[in-house]
């Protein structure tokens, strides 16, 4: 499907509302109140410490974990709130899946790391798993690479191979969303471009929400633009609408490089 | 209020560099229109001649200013709008070129006239040559203003050289049947009222682009979006 | 002005003196440790055979083997390690991924562990006299047994739990270093995969660092396995033909063992070969324990990288 600028928008997927974040007694998010549009790559940028990664980790609530924050506003996944007393986190990450900067493949093999969020969620027959590897492997395009070693260790991969295992590992449990937090900062260009073709795919079948500190990057892979700045955000609006004319001058100052 | 500029300053020092290479093309242009006038005015063939020497030195800027506008977009990557100054940069050098082309046109013309009886009643170029001049002065101000207002004043005002253009024409035709010496006369002449209008049309076009690269609005081809639209919904 | 490349003579004879040095402390540990193996070999190996290895001693400890002391040493530091190491992993696992950063409790215990390691071995005998077999095992004698005296006294399991908490610092420290080797991506990714905080720690921490935690119980063991005073007061017998059977038994230990015949020996001269043969034993037990400890963590590290 061509997206041009006369489509009308996509259904909300994600809905945050007056969504903060602090560490301690330091404010360092919001409140942002945001729609992530469904099967649509949303791309969050500014420069360090402008919230965007702590704006990723609240989709998924992977700020839990940190004992400081508190996080106070609303994020519905499918109009479900997600900071309900009821809810369980555990549950949320599972919906939301997350790959992180550094690839971080558990040492153990390459089945064995696609198969470990199926295998903590419930029991299943082994052929079931053997079946969900092989389509997660193969929505990661990774499936050709490794189908006939799968047994080896993960950690003998290359650093791209590697990411993309890590989003095969990810998209095992099938997660209505992707969280990336700069997935292909550290890897070659050609490796990134087999990266950014990917998440290009997946983006018919998933929500993907990526953090990147390349702005180019962030111009070819998505079609919305969140700029954040001192943790709020800035401007959002279609991806070629943020590269081609933003409306605010703090966003212009950023993409066009006059920042600091 | 200062600009804020780009952290990169080599970056920031190609920028200057295009804009300008860009400012000195157009003064280019503009003496050639000047002097292609004076020629024509003062049936001066040395002044004529300089135009075509000049027309040169156009075509040559715009090769070197492509080329660097090329480097940029391959090594900076420009986005917003230093992305909308470099593609209108391509646009203005073309537009810019074609003005050296057209001078030179009139210059030739003129030369041509030369040693001919001038037509009776006289052709008087003046307002319409005044008019032209002044559209590429002001656009090419208001490039260097990033001054959109002015930008579009100069669009709204082609419609008057267009006005201009067109009475000049009807009066050449109107003279109707003619001698073949007379012909001779004429036919320049008219190269060189279409020569005017078109230099007026490029000066339209630099004011469009100057009115994109300051808003970020497209003001061209206001009709043809609005049929395309009318024909989705 | 010239650019100066040539080596001068003064950073060339730093470089040898201190090539030197280096070497002349390599020559120090390497030879040391040469000396006492070659001479406990050479001498010890006269009297090595399979019926020293086998037999009881006899003949007031001037012949016969060492038999029940490498039962009794090995049935220690199994029960030992049964007792020592759970528990200090599971210190460790508490301390390093469920208590808060700055938790004071988690505080507290790591200052223990820290003193627990610096405490001299001896006191560690008497704190297993003084609480396991005054305290603890009376009380089993009287609430459980009726009175009967059965653990109210030395034996191998108080012998064996004392030496488990003399060894818990090595295994706790060694397990928190493990643990600490994780990277926390790791534990981010399955936290991100929907896995719960047990599951975090039971199914990818612990596997990613169980080879530092089997080293750390491996030198725990063999430190266990050397470590004399405290058996003196807690279960060690000076001889004891018959192997133990029971808890409350008492046993032959082979450093022990080696303490009794440097010292207490009627005749030194005819136990001298005993003495270095169960030298050598004792040596190469602990050398094959810290080579097992080697050879597992290489392994698990070559399994998966």
């Amino acid at each position: 499907m061509e997206r041009t600028s006369t489509t009308p928008p996509p259904s909300v997927k994600l809905s945050i509302r007056d969504l903060q974040v602090s560490y301690g007694s330091k404010r360092a998010l919001g409140p942002i109140s945001v729609d992530i549009y469904e099967r649509n790559v949303t791309a969050l940028i500014g420069p360090s410490g402008c919230g965007k990664s702590t704006f990723l980790r609240s989709l998924n609530r992977m700020n839990d974990l940190v004992p400081s924050a508190q996080i106070e506003g609303s994020v519905k996944l499918d109009g479900t709130e997600l900071y309900g007393a009821q809810v369980d986190p555990v549950g949320v990450r599972r919906r939301i899946g997350m790959v992180f900067q550094q690839s971080n493949p558990f040492p153990k093999s390459i089945a064995e790391n696609v198969a470990y969020g199926l295998k903590i969620e419930k029991k299943l027959q082994k052929s079931e798993i053997r079946d969900r590897v092989e389509q997660a492997l193969r929505r990661s395009a990774l499936w050709e690479e490794v189908k006939d070693r799968l047994d080896e260790s993960a950690l003998r991969l290359s650093g791209g191979q590697q990411q993309r295992l890590c989003i095969a590992r990810a998209l095992a449990v099938n997660p209505d969303v992707l969280l990336m937090d700069e997935p292909a900062s550290a890897l070659d260009p050609i490796a990134t471009a087999r990266i950014e073709q990917l998440i290009h795919e997946l983006s018919a079948s998933v929500t993907v929400v990526i953090v990147t500190h390349n702005l180019q990057q962030a111009a070819r892979v998505s079609s919305y633009t969140a700029f954040f700045y001192l943790g709020d955000l800035v401007e959002y609006n279609r991806t070629e609408v943020i590269f081609r004319n933003p409306s605010q001058e703090k966003t212009e100052e950023y993409v066009t490089g006059k920042f600091g | 209020m200062t600009q804020p500029v780009h952290t990169n300053r080599g970056f920031e020092h190609e920028l200057t560099t295009l804009r300008e290479r860009i400012l000195l093309m157009g003064g280019r242009a503009e003496e050639a229109i000047n002097s292609a006038l004076g020629s024509l005015e003062d049936r001066d063939v040395a002044l004529a001649e300089r135009v075509k020497a000049m027309d040169d030195y156009i075509d040559r800027d715009e090769l070197e200013i492509d080329e660097l506008a090329q480097t940029i977009l391959a090594t900076r990557q420009p986005v917003a709008s230093d992305l909308r100054f470099i593609t209108m940069s391509l646009k203005i050098v073309t537009d810019l070129e074609r003005i050296g082309d057209l001078a030179a046109n009139i210059a030739k013309r003129s030369i041509e006239l030369v040693g001919m009886p001038p037509l009776t009643p006289g052709v008087n170029f003046g307002p319409l040559a005044k008019r032209v001049q002044q559209s590429l002065r002001e656009a090419l101000d208001s490039f260097v203003e990033r001054n959109a207002d002015k930008a579009l004043a100069i669009i709204e005002a082609d419609r008057e050289i267009d006005a201009m253009n067109a009475a000049l024409f009807s009066d050449l035709i109107s003279r109707g049947s003619v001698d073949t010496a007379t012909l001779r006369v004429l036919i320049p002449t008219t190269s060189i009222a279409r020569s005017l209008e078109r230099i007026g049309d490029h000066a339209k076009n630099l004011a469009e682009e100057v009115v994109y690269m300051v808003r970020g609005r497209d003001v061209r081809h206001r009709n043809a979006i609005r049929h395309s639209r009318g024909d989705q919904s | 002005m010239k650019l100066k490349l040539k080596r001068t003579k003064r950073n060339a004879l730093g470089d040898i003196a201190l090539i030197l040095a280096s070497a002349l402390a390599l020559l120090l540990v390497i030879g040391s440790l040469a000396v006492i193996v070659i001479d406990v070999g050479i001498h010890g190996y006269e009297r090595l055979s399979w019926a020293f290895l086998t037999e009881s001693p006899d003949n007031g400890m001037m012949g016969g083997g060492i038999f029940p002391a490498i039962v009794g040493t090995t049935a220690m530091v199994f029960l030992m390690t049964l007792a020592g190491v759970p528990i200090g992993v599971a210190t460790a696992v508490y301390l390093h991924e469920y208590a808060a950063p700055d938790s004071r409790f988690a505080k507290l215990v790591r200052i223990a562990v820290q003193n627990l390691a610096g405490v001299p071995s001896i006191v560690f005998g008497l704190f297993g006299l003084g609480f396991f077999i005054q305290w603890v095992g009376p009380g089993i004698d009287r609430f459980l047994l009726g009175g009967a005296r059965m653990f109210g006294q030395p034996g191998i399991l108080w012998a064996s739990l004392t030496m488990a908490v003399l060894t818990l610092p090595v295994v706790i420290v060694a397990t928190e270093e493990a643990l600490s080797n994780v990277p926390n991506s790791v534990r981010e990714a399955a936290f991100a995969l929907g896995a719960t905080k047990f599951q975090v720690v039971a199914t990818v921490v612990v596997p990613q660092s169980l080879a530092g935690i089997l080293t750390g119980g491996i030198l725990a063991v063999s430190r266990g396995a050397g470590e004399v005073a405290p058996l003196l007061f807690t279960g060690a017998a000076y001889f004891l033909p018959e192997l133990p059977s029971r808890f409350s038994d008492q046993f032959m230990h082979l450093g022990y063992h080696v303490y009794v015949l440097s010292t207490q020996s009627p005749d030194v001269d005819a136990t001298q070969p005993i003495l270095y043969a169960t030298v050598l034993v004792l040596l190469a037990l602990v050398f094959m324990l810290n080579l097992t400890a080697m050879v597992a963590r290489s392994r698990m590290r070559r399994h998966f990288a």
